[in-house]
């Protein structure tokens, strides 16, 4: 039955035609990801003392924190009353899952991220604070917290403590997109989201996308200083995306055989709805170019023996694609999750504006404001391994 | 008054000041999400709820018209407190209804199904916030902006409210809607208003069949036990455990 509602096929509550969450609640789990996963892969160094990917440790720390900084922005943006958040660590509802993410995210930020990163900083910053100077000067001098003691011992205990603080790190990441995760799939009221796989799928997809930005950021910013991309390093990240990769895809396909398989009451409505409105961005988007290209270029390399140039042109892409594969994910979750009425009878159109509070433009900027807070980030402590072993 | 004890004066009063505003700050936080109730009422002694006797609607929209006039509800078709949709089903096409819900029904249904030439069966489902025991609403508030009078209303704290929406996407039945104007959630509160001054609900009043009825579940001499107790009832979602207090009689499978 048609509806005369414009955008509207069958029929939607009348509460339901407009979408609730928008595009910038698409960015909030996108980004999140970015940083739990950057954060992960950072982490296989430092306490896997996985020696191959050293090269991008800091740039991966510098990545998580540039994107974790941005994090809550889309939130902030979206709620009718921004000027009332704080009341989520005034007052927060504990029955709430959403009321957790202000003590998650600190607890993520001030405890692990920030610290960690300057344990690990905290030789360098002493150093630069004695010798630049002028404002960048002091900048480094407020850095190093008054802790200018670099001697031998004291980098030990630095280094003790950011193995330990990496260590709760990694739960903390974990705990961090899982979370965000289980905000989607504890909501019974919406069988698209509602399953338990959801915090895991989450969480894996999160780590799938962490790794893809670090290997483009880092191909990119060798490209950019001209100097070689380290192959090794290169070639083991990859081998770690194509890991978390399979172990993602896996995750969703079980979803997805466990869905058409039980095909509970809203099973036809999800049916259809993946095979119209949410087809390009579900099935040609997120699966196939996002994730079975993906996954065919880095399994590829596994196999046949290439050139290194063709290496590097199959990380590009296939960290590229991933990328846009893992948004189209967030996408279809988060918009697709509110397209079809709960009565499953109808469906509705997400109509994204562009210059306005949650229209496409701000979404654009948000998404390209990590970039710029990371190089902000990069000038001032530069990750290079290779100055650092110079200094 | 001494240099000292100017000091000291400055001091303690700056000291009272900062207790005094922490104490309301407090207050406030600790008020923030209960009702307005009318002077005398008793919460304690109501328990409120909705009883519907889907045979009796016949889908003439008074109830939505009067519930948006008493609740200043924007007249949008995209934001109801309380709406009525009309179902058509054919002959056991139980899981495939044909439903419509024209502007809520606040213009009233036009013909679209003939009676003469009948073929299945339509009928009339007024629907409302059904002031779920187990509320999800409720429960996913980050703040506590919503929540649950000791009589059984959801209701909205829209001084406190942050529009994050997270309400509206947990709501099973459709129930809630971002106002546009004040960009607070907002839904049926059962005209607290009026029924803790002892009226009925602006949609119950303004129903020519008596089709919807406010109920009180704790008072022994409400009809609504004996339409408990003689109908057949059934609410809407079950399957939710959300503990949904409208309940509906004469209400066919195919309702969703």
């Amino acid at each position: 039955m048609g509806s005369l509602i414009p955008g509207v096929d069958g029929y939607m509550y009348p509460n339901e035609v407009e979408l609730q969450w928008s595009v910038l609640i698409v960015l909030y789990p996108f980004i999140t990801g970015l940083v739990a996963g950057a954060f992960i892969l950072a982490s296989l160094e430092r306490v896997f003392n996985v020696d191959a990917v050293k090269p991008t440790y800091r740039l991966a720390l510098l990545t998580a924190l540039a994107f974790l900084l941005v994090a809550p922005l889309p939130l902030q943006l979206h709620l009718g009353h921004p000027e009332r958040s704080l009341e989520m660590y005034l007052t927060p509802h504990l029955s709430s899952a959403m009321a957790m993410f202000g003590f998650v995210y600190l607890w993520y930020l001030m405890v692990v991220l920030l610290l960690e990163i300057w344990l690990d900083y905290r030789k360098d910053i002493v150093a630069r604070a004695e010798t630049t100077p002028g404002w960048r000067g002091l900048a480094y001098r407020v850095l190093t917290l008054g802790s200018r003691n670099v001697s031998a011992g004291a980098l030990a205990v630095d280094d003790k403590v950011g193995r330990f603080v990496t260590l709760v790190g990694i739960p903390s990441a974990f705990l961090l997109h899982g979370y965000v995760g289980f905000i989607f799939g504890s909501v019974k009221a919406n069988p698209w989201w509602s399953t338990p796989l959801m915090p895991i799928v989450f969480l894996f997809s999160a780590i799938v996308s962490g790794i893809a930005l670090v290997l483009v950021l880092y191909m990119s910013v060798c490209v950019a200083r001209g100097v070689p991309i380290d192959m090794r390093c290169a070639d083991t990240v990859a081998r770690y995306l194509l890991y978390a990769f399979v172990i993602d895809f896996s995750l969703e396909m079980l979803d997805l055989l466990h869905r058409v398989y039980e095909a509970d009451e809203s099973f036809k409505s999800l049916d259809f709805m993946v095979h119209t409105r949410l087809y390009a961005s579900h099935i040609l988007v997120q699966i196939v170019a996002g994730t079975l290209v993906p996954i065919a270029l880095l399994a590829l390399v596994q196999v046949v023996s290439l050139s290194e140039s063709a290496r590097r042109g199959f990380y590009a892409a296939a960290g590229a694609l991933t990328l846009v594969g893992i948004f189209a994910m967030r996408w279809n979750v988060v918009i697709g999750g509110q397209l079809f009425s709960k009565s499953f009878l109808g469906y509705t159109t997400y109509k994204m504006e562009f210059a306005t509070r949650e229209g496409l433009l701000t979404a654009t900027l948000l998404l390209l404001l990590p970039f710029g807070i990371l190089w902000g980030l990069v000038k001032l402590l530069p990750p290079w391994t290779e100055e650092t072993a110079r200094a | 008054m001494s240099a000292t004890d100017r000091r000291e004066f400055l001091s303690r009063t700056g000291k009272y000041l900062l207790l005094t505003g922490t104490a309301a700050a407090a207050l406030e936080h600790v008020l923030a999400g209960r009702a307005e109730a009318a002077p005398g009422y008793a919460e304690a002694a109501h328990w409120w709820g909705m009883a519907i006797d889907v045979e009796k609607c016949i889908g003439c929209g008074n109830c939505v018209r009067a519930c948006k006039e008493e609740n200043d509800v924007p007249r949008e078709p995209y934001y109801f407190r309380t709406w009525v949709e009309r179902y058509h089903v054919e002959d056991g096409e139980l899981a495939h209804p044909q439903v419509d819900s024209p502007n809520g029904g606040y213009d009233g249904f036009p013909e679209r199904y003939s009676a003469v030439a009948a073929t299945g069966k339509t009928f009339f489902v007024p629907k409302l916030c059904n002031h779920c025991v187990d509320s999800p609403c409720e429960q996913v508030c980050p703040v506590g902006a919503t929540f649950r009078s000791p009589d059984g209303v959801v209701m909205v704290d829209r001084k406190y409210c942050l529009g994050c929406r997270y309400c509206v996407q947990a709501c099973p039945y459709g129930c809630r809607f971002i106002d546009p104007r004040t960009h607070v959630a907002d839904k049926c509160d059962l005209c607290y208003h009026r029924i803790t001054k002892g009226l009925t609900t602006a949609c119950a009043e303004a129903c020519p069949t008596g089709a919807r009825q406010l109920v009180d579940l704790k008072d022994p001499k409400d009809p609504v036990h004996e339409f408990l107790r003689t109908r057949t009832i059934q609410v809407l979602k079950p399957q939710m455990a959300t503990g949904p207090k409208v309940f509906y009689a004469g209400l066919d499978g195919s309702v969703r």
